[in-house]
């Protein structure tokens, strides 16, 4: 099954290979992988699909978790999220279809970044099912190609909103943050 | 995580990278390294030459992780190696991915080309940083000779704390040889490493109660209670509640292989007992193990009637291969402190709940223990490779530390020998490295110089660690080396003739070298013996020599390790000894 996670890794060299070597050599297969830095520059926040059995979800979490540059990593497969990617696509449209193609855009709430006489770059958002619905629309019009890029997602869980590192102290903290890891 | 460093005197001296590094190193109580000089290197041996440091010269990288892992398992302080770039950094890994897989603390310092070079396929350029980053629990490349200081003191912290395991720092050239303003870290900052080692209180209490409630108990220890240092605190926990215990072939010693609790040990070469009382358990209280397969067996029969109480402080272990009932994350100590302070609590109301039970589930125990004992076999005509480990255990009589390699020697040395205390079995579990013996006897003995050290190898891994002669040599470390001599790559050959047809292919070591030539080349004495006989006065004379001393005892070469679990089959189906060959008319 696809599992989204998001994880606050620091901004170090090597963050990002340690991240995709704890997935490759634990077999977990990678969708989706995007990575930027956050508000705070000594740190980014990466967003992974993998593609898991169900039963090692936790494991995945655990095992990402456990490394020394990531400060959290949270499942978001199920919890109160939102998840959006962005493709770039170009189509080799003709004449007599591109009103149709602008029109149908229009109903995706796409936008046309670049229109020549060849057809059109269209930049669309969304979650990736109905993207995957208005690249399949365009195909049927003509020759295309697309660029995704892979899925951002944020957790609307308001507890989660963390502007400083999430680092618990001292004893009750540590209980608190047990029992978090146990719920996984 | 956030910690604080012990003060030091001196402070804003200009100093070189290689000064600071060995600073650093004074500072965090380094002793010796266990290392092998080269080009990028050459800075920090300069360095080296007037520090009070020492450094023992092994005569090949990968003896020296194993000999620093051997400097770690016998006194638990972390052991360092050192190694040039490339080919040099490249030897180590096998030590540090075999330090990985059995939590062990260890420093790895490698060279690295000069930082303007790094990229260009340099002269013994390799990519360290990114080859070693799944053999390491951390690694860091110093980018800048201001950085060192907070990045060995970070490297030696995320050693020894949480689950332990070796960490690697890449330091290019010119930072050896750059030069900074150093002024000592006190401050250890990990915003992303975090360790839970309290253990949860209300987890612990439901734990003391399941334990008092429990009809057929088993505790399951390894090698977490081992790097704690939790053994008196496992000993009161199984002494309280009258527990049978087991010891992972990581936990040897954990318990003292004599205390009338202790089973033996599980798993694909354990014992009758202690594979039946794990199979047969309705409470297993796992402490610092990790379910490895090699001790489960298959996983959907192991245990089929047990709730599971696992105790462990990587979370990532908790319900990997067996989900736990009754998880606690946090350090053995800390929590079988409590664990026992609880079950004392709870006592007056609790003790003999289940009276009547427990003694029958002891008298089944010892009955599977006297059905099937661990002992060893005898022969009039040839040296048998238990009777060979009887002896030694007769000698060490619990006390002496024991380093082997891989293989059926490793499996009858952990099955016969005692050991009474933790940190005197010392072994390559997790990743089964041959050629470990021997060095990590050298490390082993360098900590340790007044014990018995004895490096129990076969003339397999033997043949991988001869160049290690010459260190024990020359540093007049007096191992006590043991050559179990059976002519052939023992456990796989076991392997070919159960499960391959009898078809031996590739496992004839029919050349070994002279025992007494060889030895006698590098300045010991060496002994060749192959009569039942002979066995005993010569282990006494081989202890009895104030130096090193190898003795090649060739033992009968078609003998195989029982019981057995086949791989993949379920614990309480053992094999328990060598099927009788078919007569053929």
């Amino acid at each position: 099954m696809l599992q989204t996670l998001s994880l606050l890794v620091e901004n170090k060299p090597g963050a990002l290979m340690r991240v995709v070597g704890v997935l490759s050599a634990r077999n977990y297969n990678v969708e989706s992988l995007t990575v930027a830095r956050t508000l705070d520059e000594t740190l980014s926040r990466m967003t992974i699909v993998v593609d898991v059995d169900h039963k090692v979800r936790a494991q995945v979490v655990k095992q990402l978790n456990k490394l020394v540059n990531v400060l959290q990593a949270q499942d978001l497969t199920e919890e109160r999220a939102v998840a959006r990617e962005m493709i770039l696509l170009r189509i080799r449209a003709e004449m007599a279809n591109r009103t149709a193609i602008l029109k149908e855009a229009e109903i995706f709430q796409a936008r046309v970044v670049d229109s020549s006489i060849e057809g059109f770059a269209i930049e669309c958002t969304g979650d990736p099912e109905k993207l995957d619905e208005f690249v399949d629309l365009m195909r049927s019009y003509g020759e295309i190609e697309v660029t995704r890029s892979g899925l951002v997602a944020v957790s609307l869980d308001p507890k989660k909103l963390r502007l400083a590192s999430p680092i618990p102290v001292g004893a009750a903290a540590e209980e608190e943050e047990e029992e978090r890891i146990l719920a996984n | 995580m956030a910690a604080t460093l012990p003060s030091l005197t001196s402070s804003g001296s200009l100093l070189s990278g290689s000064q600071i590094l060995l600073e650093c190193l004074k500072r965090e109580g380094v002793e010796v390294i266990f290392g092998y000089p080269g080009g990028v290197t050459l800075p920090f041996y300069d360095a080296l030459y007037d520090a009070p440091l020492k450094h023992v010269l092994v005569r090949h990288e990968q003896n020296a992780a194993f000999a620093a892992q051997g400097y770690t398992r016998a006194t638990g302080k972390i052991g360092v190696c050192c190694a040039t770039s490339g080919p040099g950094a490249m030897n180590l890994v096998t030590g540090l991915v075999d330090a990985m897989m059995d939590s062990i603390p260890v420093v790895a310092l490698t060279g690295q080309v000069s930082s303007k070079l790094i990229g260009t396929d340099a002269f013994q350029e390799a990519d360290t940083f990114g080859i070693t980053r799944s053999a390491t629990k951390h690694n860091f490349m110093v980018k800048h000779v201001s950085e060192l200081p907070k990045i060995i003191h970070e490297a030696f912290y995320l050693a020894i704390t949480g689950r332990p395991g070796p960490v690697l720092v890449d330091i290019p050239k010119d930072v050896f040889q750059g030069s900074a303003h150093y002024s000592p870290v006190d401050e250890i900052h990990l915003p992303g490493y975090r360790v839970y080692t309290e253990g949860h209180t209300g987890q612990i209490r439901r734990a003391a109660q399941m334990i008092w409630e429990s009809e057929r108990p088993m505790v399951y220890a390894g090698g977490g209670v081992i790097h704690s240092g939790a053994h008196h605190e496992l000993r009161e926990l199984v002494e309280l509640a009258d527990l049978p215990a087991v010891n992972t072939l990581m936990g040897l010693g954990a318990l003292p292989g004599n205390h009338r609790n202790f089973i033996s040990m599980p798993g694909m070469h354990g014992s009758y007992a202690a594979n039946l009382g794990m199979y047969n358990t309705d409470l297993l209280i796992a402490i610092g193990v990790r379910f490895d397969d090699r001790v489960t067996g298959r996983l959907a029969a192991f245990a089929p009637h047990a709730k599971v109480i696992h105790i462990d402080i990587d979370p990532s272990e908790i319900s990997k291969n067996r989900n736990a009932d009754l998880p606690i994350v946090g350090d053995a100590k800390k929590v079988l402190t409590k664990l026992t302070k609880v079950m004392r609590e709870l006592e007056p109301e609790m003790r003999g709940l289940k009276s009547a039970q427990r003694a029958e589930w002891w008298d089944t125990i010892r009955g599977w223990m006297d059905e099937h004992p661990l002992k060893p076999v005898f022969s009039m005509d040839e040296i048998k490779p238990q009777h060979l480990m009887a002896e030694i255990d007769r000698i060490s009589g619990g006390e002496a530390i024991v380093c082997t390699d891989v293989g059926q020697h490793q499996m009858w040395a952990a099955q016969l020998i005692r050991y009474n205390h933790p940190r005197l079995w010392i072994n390559s579990g997790g990743l089964g490295s041959m050629g470990f013996g021997l060095p990590s006897a050298l490390g082993a003995q360098y900590a340790c110089p007044d014990k018995l050290v004895f490096a129990i190898v076969g003339d397999g891994g033997f043949q991988m660690s001869i160049p290690e002669f010459a260190t024990i040599a020359n540093q007049q470390l007096p191992v006590k080396i043991i050559v179990m001599n059976n002519g052939y790559l023992g456990m796989v050959r076991q392997w070919q003739e159960l499960f391959y047809n009898n078809r031996l292919s590739q496992v004839t070591l029919d050349t070994f070298p002279d025992a007494h030539m060889l030895a006698g080349a590098y300045g010991f004495p060496g002994k060749t013996i192959d009569k039942p006989e002979e066995l005993r006065p010569a282990l006494e004379e081989c202890v009895k020599y104030s130096g090193p001393y190898m003795l090649n005892v060739r033992v009968t070469p078609f003998e195989n390790v029982y019981p057995m679990v086949p791989a993949g089959g379920a614990i309480n189906e053992m094999v328990l000894e060598q099927p009788k060959p078919v007569e053929v008319a």
